[in-house]
């Protein structure tokens, strides 16, 4: 399993209700279904991932995000994934919201442009970023909402929601001290895990 | 015809039928006091007769889904792109059975048969038919057949229903549903074109009621209409520009009513040959069938409420050009089940061919049907080995 799945596999407790938002082949919520008891759906526009989930008996809808949540009721789930998509979306703020409206909690993934060697192409070569974690040319690239750790760190403050956990890895999301240290420089890959704040009833 | 059977098809196939003595309750009150039903069967059932798939039949269709019947068949079963050996739905696997329905007019008890009461043919006295009396006299045949448990039970449009309604009525025998094309409950256009297709069929003078077989006649002309304005709702307005455009049948045009335009010749003939081959009472039964079924009724409309029985695995597919049951007819199921909290796959396959998609071959609708079928068969041998 990939990385930065294996963490979020760690993450997720035993039957909890899971939303998997652009669960590629299914293989996260496979396991999760396998070992942990955890149900819930992937949603996916990849054809080939939509074949691979159903092969595999995994539940997938086929579901553009950019169309929202809708669909979903208001906690209907204990958490809702986003691997690598956030910064795909037309509005990843508001994807966040819809996502911590069906669910308490969430855990999110997306390339770090604040990553050294995305530093170094555009501050010294003077080029667009491209890497393992951003592979596109500037004119086909999906990624339309690029961020870094820290922009995404200050959307969870500005929103007032709690993260209860970060991390970052390289392109391997491996953690190391450089990481650990300095994230918003070393890590090329950042996890968040976020939750919504106090209800506002008061 | 073919000259040899393709190496892929089930091959030669002979229907079978199966005579009910028990009364059948019907949801209009009446009982079918006995009845036949005529079915074919494709593979063979394993020694744990857990590998069965039921195949449940559209408006026209019948039991002939795949193979020949002869070495004359000009083509074979309705669904033979998706029925036989490493098909989609694949014979080496699975013991397929594939059914005409009651009201049905190729072999099944319908308004052609002899009403024992009477000694006449049943005609319009014929009961209507809902989709849950279908699925009732469809589980008595597996009972026949000795099958407690269908690995999954599978159809398109009105087929589709028909799958449904098993997850609801039956849910401890069905393992797994595939719903292709279809919808929870017919919208008010849906019904509209169905009674289009009635009015026509029940205006022909040679109707008489119903009872045309007593006057020596056919509503020929009434079962042309019904088919045409059916086709038309069949096929996407693409398919039908891309096919047929604006081509003329002469080189000019001739300022008169008769056949012109190549997609008037096409109808016509898709509306002669279905008006000799079927019963219009029949016609008339199905399509009532169709305006029926809404299994949310019962529950204030509440389509996640009613599907609080089904407890199998579900794959919803829609077609991207079927403005007959569009996609978000599908989505209504789908959205529904996720309420509900049921496990459902659901894609919506790209197609120029309007709501006759699912009947045709088509490399994405394989792969995740195929995908899906897949799963369905390694639970099977999975079961076998615990």
């Amino acid at each position: 399993m990939r990385a930065d799945l294996k963490l979020i596999y760690d993450w997720i407790p035993q039957g909890a209700r899971v939303l998997d938002l652009g669960c590629g082949d299914g293989t996260l919520l496979e396991a999760l279904g396998r070992d942990k008891d955890v149900r819930g759906y992937g949603l996916e526009i990849d054809p080939d991932g939509i074949t691979a989930c159903v092969e595999r008996g995994v539940s997938v809808i086929e579901q553009d995000l950019d169309e929202g949540l809708t669909n979903f009721e208001d906690n209907a789930y204990d958490l809702v994934v986003m691997t690598q998509a956030l910064q795909a979306l037309r509005r990843p703020d508001k994807m966040l919201d819809e996502m911590l409206r069906v669910a308490n909690e969430c855990i999110i993934t997306f390339p770090n442009f604040a990553y050294w060697r995305h530093r170094f192409y555009l501050g010294f070569k003077g080029y667009m970023p491209v890497s393992k974690s951003l592979p596109h040319a500037w004119y086909d690239t999906p990624n339309i909402h690029l961020s870094t750790f820290n922009d995404f760190e200050q959307l969870c403050l500005d929103k007032g929601l709690i993260i209860s956990d970060r991390a970052v890895g390289n392109g391997d999301h491996e953690g190391s001290w450089t990481t650990r240290l300095w994230p918003n420089l070393f890590g090329e890959t950042a996890i968040f895990r976020v939750s919504r704040g106090k209800p506002a009833t008061d | 015809m073919p000259d040899t059977l393709p190496a892929d098809s089930v091959g030669l196939v002979t229907p079978q039928q199966a005579h009910f003595d028990e009364p059948l309750a019907l949801a209009c009150g009446k009982t079918l006091p006995a009845y036949d039903l005529v079915y074919e069967t494709y593979g063979k059932l394993n020694v744990e007769r857990n590998n069965a798939v039921l195949i449940c039949h559209a408006l026209s269709g019948h039991h002939h889904a795949a193979g020949y019947h002869s070495m004359d068949e000009r083509k074979p079963g309705w669904w033979d792109a998706h029925i036989g050996p490493g098909k989609t739905i694949d014979t080496n696997r699975f013991f397929v059975v594939s059914l005409n329905n009651l009201g049905g007019c190729h072999g099944t008890t319908g308004p052609c048969s002899i009403n024992p009461d009477t000694g006449r043919q049943w005609g319009p006295d014929f009961p209507v038919m809902t989709v849950g009396d279908w699925v009732n006299s469809q589980a008595r045949l597996a009972d026949r057949l000795g099958i407690q448990r269908f690995a999954a039970v599978v159809g398109g449009s009105l087929g589709g229903m028909q799958v449904m309604q098993w997850s609801l009525a039956y849910p401890e025998r069905i393992a797994n549903a595939v719903v292709i094309a279809a919808t929870p409950r017919l919208s008010a256009q849906n019904i509209a074109f169905n009674e289009v297709a009635r009015q026509a069929i029940r205006s022909d003078p040679d109707f008489h009621g119903g009872w045309y077989a007593e006057h020596g006649t056919m509503p020929k002309r009434g079962l042309k209409l019904a088919r045409m304005v059916g086709h038309i709702t069949y096929l996407s307005e693409h398919s039908m520009g891309a096919k047929f455009g604006r081509d003329l049948r002469s080189d000019e045009l001739n300022f008169g009513y008769d056949v012109e335009f190549q997609v008037e010749s096409y109808l016509r003939y898709q509306g002669d040959m279905f008006s000799t081959a079927f019963d219009a009472n029949t016609y008339l039964l199905m399509t009532k069938a169709l305006d029926y079924f809404d299994p949310a009724a019962a529950h204030g409309g509440d389509l996640a409420a009613a599907l609080a029985p089904a407890n199998c695995p579900f794959l919803v597919m829609s077609f991207s050009t079927d403005w007959r049951f569009a996609p978000e007819r599908s989505r209504e199921l789908v959205d529904a089940l996720v309420r509900a909290g049921k496990p459902v796959s659901y894609a919506e396959i790209e197609s120029p061919h309007g709501h006759d998609a699912f009947l045709l071959p088509d490399v994405r609708y394989q792969a995740v049907f195929g995908g899906f079928m897949k799963r369905v068969a390694r639970d099977i041998t999975r079961a076998g080995d615990k």
